[in-house]
């Protein structure tokens, strides 16, 4: 399944269009970046040039070469400086000297200007990709996390981000810079002399075919170390988190082993890899020194031959400043391909998230009202994805009048989360459909919907902040009695509200958590109020307590509870025991205490704690009584 | 309970890259000691041919004079005058660049080798070692800190062993046989270099130490967004649960944008540092030549230690040959400033790894050890290789030299035990209690009372002072710690399944299991339907901890795992807590099959799974208030009462 989804993935193309999008604001300063890169590109080149030409008049005026063997531009540019003689020597060096000095500047200046506008685009890049990654997951939907997970929605966001950025700040700087760096160094031995230049000819292909042998050969080997290494951590990191468990059953010698064996294996293939890689420097020198000695043979001879009509001895120089800038540049482009190969995975992972669709919209003319807590189920079918084999939930039928309370009880699997997820349209059915305030869940505007129905998830969570932050979760506008209000009704009113919780809850026990995200829910003063298994960590006395409070004082909220204990769901209206994606049996606590097997054996596995849970209710009961009357 | 105290968790996510801890002193001595140690030979050949490579890459200078002296002579005398002396320098030039690049082929090959093997032997040094250390390291220690040894530190190391240290080394060397060609060549213009270079030096230290300022804020707001994406986005549901979008989109902006700002100012930095050195180089190349016209044109002598040089000519083709020197001399000076980073985060890399090779190892003075044994009808226990389903230790008498053999059966007593995870803050008060071979023992108490802690005790997790634990009789101390562990068959509160199949799973907890035992240890568990419903039933592979189980069926697997081990004193902590009760009851009947006759430590939070024990125990921050059988605390009308009737919260 996993390779059929890689077909139908987005190719490279598309996928870095996708991400191309992400530019916006920051596009001058992707133009900038390369054009400064390519103007730092020219100048440099030209310096070797004037280089020579400078030697040249140079030579010319220590008497050395001969007038007529000048080149036309060094001899224009001595009439220019009127400078026939020794006298003008100062001068031409001066003249030279100051050309030169301002090609170095403005290279410096470009490069700089290219580095800074480099910098400014590539992290503006990074911010809207995160940006865009993280407006987009706000819009989507409960089967959109599942299809991706979250700790995988984390590394895209994080990990693949960080590669694209480092990516893209070698395509709009040095990805530009060694091409160009290449050509124009050909250009300008070309121009200095074509036969000379042939020589790159020949050095230049032999270390780009070097080069892509190696990396060909190398690219697949590396990949596939990568993820061996990958590997070999996500177990060490197992290893680290089980170490109880290791040391418990003393299989230290057995991990050590398993490690040392993986290790090896790691280092057999990495050291194969880097062996490959390491031709890459030899191949290099080959290329350059083969240059090398090349220039000084053909140069020599050509120089001597033509008596340097052809070529001079003071542009030898710069064939070889050409001839190394030509080389390393090819080096680096084959570096920047590397880069860019490692993370194409990190691109096509992006825009896959960006691409994604929210499986759930608000629908055109959307009701925002609604009208009450009633609840219809309606042949519901429901699986979470489309190729999934086994419905989650099959044939449901059941309604719920407002105002009720409604308990859920089954064992672990049998789709008590999935039935309530469809009630604030988490989830859409498959088949059949889920009717809230009389009108399917479709049509309501999902805000409102949301807002009404009020969900304590399973793993619920709090975030870091105050407790106050945290309940105006419920209501941003909820004033401080509101809160602590809310909070005596979760019976849970000893914490101040500028107490500071932890990520994830870390620092309130389990209990108290739970009730927290209770109050949280209760602030948003639903027509539905959903307990997915939530006070499983509250005593019995205070989980009565809270149900109490829910009585008195949200009568008119539809309540359903899904619970492990019968105690939790006992004194609902109606209890719905659900196995296996069905629904299988409902009544009160008395008819199915009567007549269902399951019932009965989920009851006396807890029973005697019922009993006695019973005896106290009765006597605080009385005890109540005795102190009204 | 050892999960309360470890450090603090949460929000610091994703900080693995942030700022750390120089190296200590000595790193590097040790970090080159450990390199010699393994691969002596082969690191002296790759130094030689070092050595050869940096020297050889240099000699252009000497032959760019040579040559255009050369070229000069055959333009003003023909090219016949001159062709022997070219031809033989062509010659030298092909020897020495060949020998170069031999050696540089050496050098590469062998520094991929030792690289990689010196790598593996790191990392099996760390891993081995953190196999010994005491569970008290882990809890003191994040997981992702240790993590970050074996990837960015190892990463860093990697770089610097392979790269940094070579390239330094190459550098130093060019650097040594360029300054003598210079100064033998000519003082004003080996003067001008110099000063070149010393700005240089300026240069990278003023952008370097602000591009260094900014990167540490850059992994800072780094740090701070991916903790707040990890936290945002595990919390999606609920966001999406209470409408929390818009809010969410504003927080995000907030730490995106101030990320945004310090990458940008850190890459700023880092991206001008190149082209202003490189600029540096060209400004200085210019400087050079220009320098060397002014002196010829003004007529200077040149200055060199090979004498004084009127010539023009001459002095141009030198002019000419230090054009190549000072793009070598500045390109290997900027190449050591960029190694600078990767030096330093190699050596801070090396020295965390060297910590943990440092840690104390787990302390094991014991030397009683667990053998296999036949008894006779007397009772007299005789040791033995092969499979009797008996057990016994064996005491070795240091006093007398005589070994004693006591038959294991899971008798455990502690007396008036103290103990704390750190000294200010003790968590067992006096505890004191017997555990009959056979018997069920049960602890109730709320969170950080202390249940967790007396079986980390009796597994020696942590360790007590002398005498106060008993296993049949013999002082727990003097026991083996991997025989000790060995009797007991754990099942932790935190489930920890590691990659493998299913199979692989339950065979960890004897190695030497057959399939068919698994897979009754499986039946016992009550694992073996939902196996069987599993894809490749198994033989499916688990992966990321058992990321595609639910905890109960994890919980199930990991009962299994400890009954395949079948030891005689069994340890169950929070063992059942994510099965339903239906499942628990069927789970509880095949468990109290298998430990019919064997010691059983129970630790439960829901009262119904400690029900039929023969002791239960009620801890309350570190003592044990009630002991008894159910019935005997029910009637007693205590904290159990109150608990059991729901009174009183757990938790």
């Amino acid at each position: 399944m996993r390779k059929q989804k890689e077909k139908s993935g987005l190719g490279f193309i598309a996928s870095s269009k996708t991400l191309f999008r992400s530019v916006r604001e920051y596009k001058k300063a992707s133009i900038l970046s390369p054009l400064f890169v390519a103007m730092e590109v020219v100048l440099e080149c030209l310096i070797p040039w004037i280089m020579s030409l400078l030697l040249e008049a140079l030579n010319y005026l220590s008497g050395q070469l001969e007038q007529e063997k000048l080149s036309v531009i060094v001899q224009k540019i001595l009439y220019l400086l009127d400078a026939n003689g020794q006298p003008a020597l100062i001068n031409t060096i001066l003249a030279f000297g100051l050309i030169l000095i301002v090609c170095a500047s403005l290279s410096l200046l470009c490069g700089f200007l290219s580095g800074k506008y480099c910098a400014i685009a590539s992290s503006g890049f990074a911010k809207n990709l995160r940006k865009d990654m993280y407006y987009k997951i706000q819009d989507f939907s409960f089967s959109n996390i599942d299809k991706f997970s979250s700790s995988s929605l984390v590394t895209r966001m994080t990990t693949d981000v960080t590669n694209v950025e480092m990516s893209y700040m070698m395509i709009i700087r040095t990805a530009v810079r060694s091409p160009f760096m290449l050509i124009f160094s050909l250009v300008m031995s070309f121009l200095i002399n074509s036969q000379m230049a042939l020589i790159f000819l020949c050095t230049t292909p032999i270390l780009a075919i070097g080069l892509i042998l190696i990396m060909k050969k190398a690219i697949p080997f590396f990949n596939r170390i990568f993820k061996k290494y990958d590997k070999l951590n996500e177990s060490v990191e197992e290893n680290i988190k089980g170490m109880r468990v290791v040391k418990s059953y003393v299989r230290e010698d057995y991990e050590k082993e398993k490690f040392a064996k993986a290790s090896s294996n790691v280092k057999d293939d990495f050291t194969k890899a880097e062996k490959i890689v390491a031709l890459n420097t030899p191949l290099m020198n080959f290329c350059a020194y083969g240059g090398l000695i090349a220039i000084y043979i053909f140069g020599s001879l050509l120089i001597i031959k033509s008596q340097q009509t052809l070529l001079k001895w003071t542009e030898l120089q710069s064939f070889m400043s050409y001839s190394f800038q030509m080389l390393m540049s090819l080096m680096m482009l084959s570096m920047i391909l590397v880069t860019i190969l490692i993370s194409t995975a990190s691109i096509k992972r992006i825009a896959e998230v960006l691409n994604e669709k929210s499986a759930l919209t608000s629908p055109e003319n959307a009701v925002t009202e609604i009208k009450d807590g009633s609840v219809e189920f309606k042949d519901v079918c429901f699986k979470y994805s489309e190729n999934a084999e086994f419905y989650a939930l099959k044939d449901v039928n059941v309604k719920i009048e407002s105002g009720q309370t409604i308990g859920i009880i089954g064992s672990t699997g049998s789709s008590k989360t999935s039935l309530v997820n469809l009630i604030p349209r988490l989830y859409d059915a498959s088949k059949g459909q889920v009717l809230v305030g009389g009108l399917d869940v479709k049509d309501y505007d999902l805000t409102a919907l949301r807002n009404s129905v009020a969900v304590v998830l399973q793993k619920n969570v709090l975030f870091s902040g105050t407790i106050r932050e945290n309940m105006k979760w419920g209501d941003k506008n909820a004033t401080d009695e509101e809160i602590m209000h809310a909070l005596s009704l979760a019976q849970i009113d000893n914490f101040s509200l500028d107490k500071h919780i932890e990520q994830g809850g870390a620092n309130v026990s389990g209990g108290q958590k739970q009730r927290l995200c209770i109050a949280r829910a209760l602030l948003k003063k639903p027509k539905i109020l959903i307990l997915d298994d939530s006070t499983s960590a509250v005593d019995t006395k205070t989980d009565a307590l809270i149900r109490k409070s829910f009585r008195e004082y949200i009568p008119e909220t539809t309540k359903i509870i899904i619970a492990q204990r019968i105690a939790s769901v006992q004194d609902a209206d109606n209890i719905l025991i659900m196995d296996n994606g069905k629904i299988i049996a409902s009544g009160t606590h008395e008819q199915l205490l009567s007549s269902n097997e399951i019932y009965q054996e989920l009851y006396y596995s807890q029973n005697s704690s019922q009993a006695n849970y019973k005896q106290l209710t009765n006597n605080a009961k009385h005890k109540e009584g005795a102190q009204n009357g | 309970m050892a999960r309360g105290m470890s450090m603090p968790r949460g929000g610091k996510h994703g900080m693995k890259g942030g700022p750390r801890q120089k190296a200590k002193k000595g790193t590097l001595p040790r970090l080159l000691k450990m390199l010699f140690s393994l691969n002596k030979g082969y690191l002296i050949a790759t130094g030689i041919c070092l050595l050869i490579a940096s020297i050889t890459g240099v000699a252009n200078s000497i032959f760019l004079q040579h040559i255009l002296t050369l070229i000069n002579q055959g333009v003003q005398n023909g090219l016949d005058a001159v062709w022997a002396n070219l031809v033989t320098l062509f010659i030298i030039m092909g020897v020495v660049y060949a020998t170069c690049l031999i050696c540089n082929f050496l050098q590469t090959r062998l520094m991929a080798v030792i690289t990689q093997k010196f790598l593996h032997q790191v990392r099996t040094s760390v891993f081995d070692k953190m196999q010994s250390l005491p569970i008290k390291y882990f809890d003191t220690h994040l997981t992702g800190d240790i993590m970050s040894s074996y990837t960015n530190d190892t990463d860093a190391l990697r770089q610097l062993v392979s790269q940094s240290i070579p390239s330094l080394f190459s550098s130093l060397i060019s650097i040594i046989t360029l300054l003598i060609i210079m100064f033998s060549k000519s003082l004003w213009l080996s003067l001008v270099i110099f000063l070149g270079v010393a700005f240089m030096t300026l240069v990278t230290k003023v952008i370097g130490g602000n591009s260094a300022k900014y990167f540490i804020k850059q992994q800072i707001s780094l740090g701070e967004e991916e903790g707040f994406i990890q936290e945002m986005i595990q919390g999606q549901k609920v966001i999406k649960v209470f409408c929390h979008e818009e809010q969410a989109k504003l927080d995000f902006d907030k730490k995106n944008d101030k990320l945004c700002k310090d990458a940008t100012s850190a890459h700023k930095f880092a991206n001008v540092l190149m082209p202003i050195m490189g600029n540096i180089g060209n400004i200085l190349y210019v400087l050079l030549a220009f320098v060397g016209a002014l002196l010829i044109a003004l007529n200077v002598p040149n200055v060199s230690f090979s004498g004084l040089e009127y010539d023009p000519t001459a002095f141009l083709i030198i002019t000419i040959s230090f054009l190549p020197i000072s793009k070598q001399f500045t390109g290997n000076v900027s190449q050591s400033s960029q190694q600078i980073n990767a030096i330093v985060m190699g050596l801070a890399g090396a020295s965390r790894l060297f910590d943990i090779m440092d840690e104390q190892t787990e302390q094991d003075d014991g030397y009683v050890t667990l053998v296999r044994c036949n008894i006779d009808q007397d009772g007299t226990i005789t040791e033995t290789e092969e499979r009797t389903g008996h057990w016994a230790w064996k005491h070795p008498h240091k006093a007398d030299g005589t070994i004693t053999y006591t038959e294991l059966k899971g008798d455990i007593q502690m007396f008036d035990v103290d103990f704390g995870y750190v000294p200010e803050k003790i968590v067992l008060k006096n505890v004191t209690l017997y555990a009959n071979p056979g018997q069920k023992i049960a602890f109730v108490g709320a969170t950080g009372a202390g249940k967790t802690t007396i079986t980390n005790l009796i597994n020696r997790f942590y360790d007590i002072a002398d005498g106060k634990i008993r296993y049949d009789g013999i002082n727990i101390n003097k026991i083996k710690k991997a025989d000790l562990r060995r009797s007991l068959g754990i099942v932790l509160q935190d489930t920890n399944l590691f990659t493998g199949t299913v199979m692989d799973n339950i065979r960890y907890g004897r190695l030497s299991a057959t399939d068919e035992e698994c897979i009754e240890a499986a039946k016992l568990a009550y694992a073996h339907d939902f196996i069987m419903r599993l894809p490749d039933g198994y033989n499916t592979m688990l992966t990321a901890d058992g990321a595609n189980l639910s905890q109960g069926q994890r919980q199930l697997l990991s009962i299994a795992r400890a009954a395949v081990k079948d030891a005689p004193v069994m340890i169950l902590d929070e063992a059942t807590s994510s099965i339903d009760t239906r499942t628990e009851a069927l789970v509880q009947k095949g468990t109290d099959r298998l430990m019919q006759g064997r010691t059983v430590f129970v630790i439960a939070h829901r009262l119904s799974t400690v029900q039929n024990s023969d002791v239960i125990m009620v801890l309350e921050q570190g003592n044990i208030i009630e002991r008894g059988t159910h019935d005997e605390l029910i009637e007693k009308k205590g904290k159990y009462y109150q608990l059991y009737t729901g009174a009183f919260e757990l938790e």
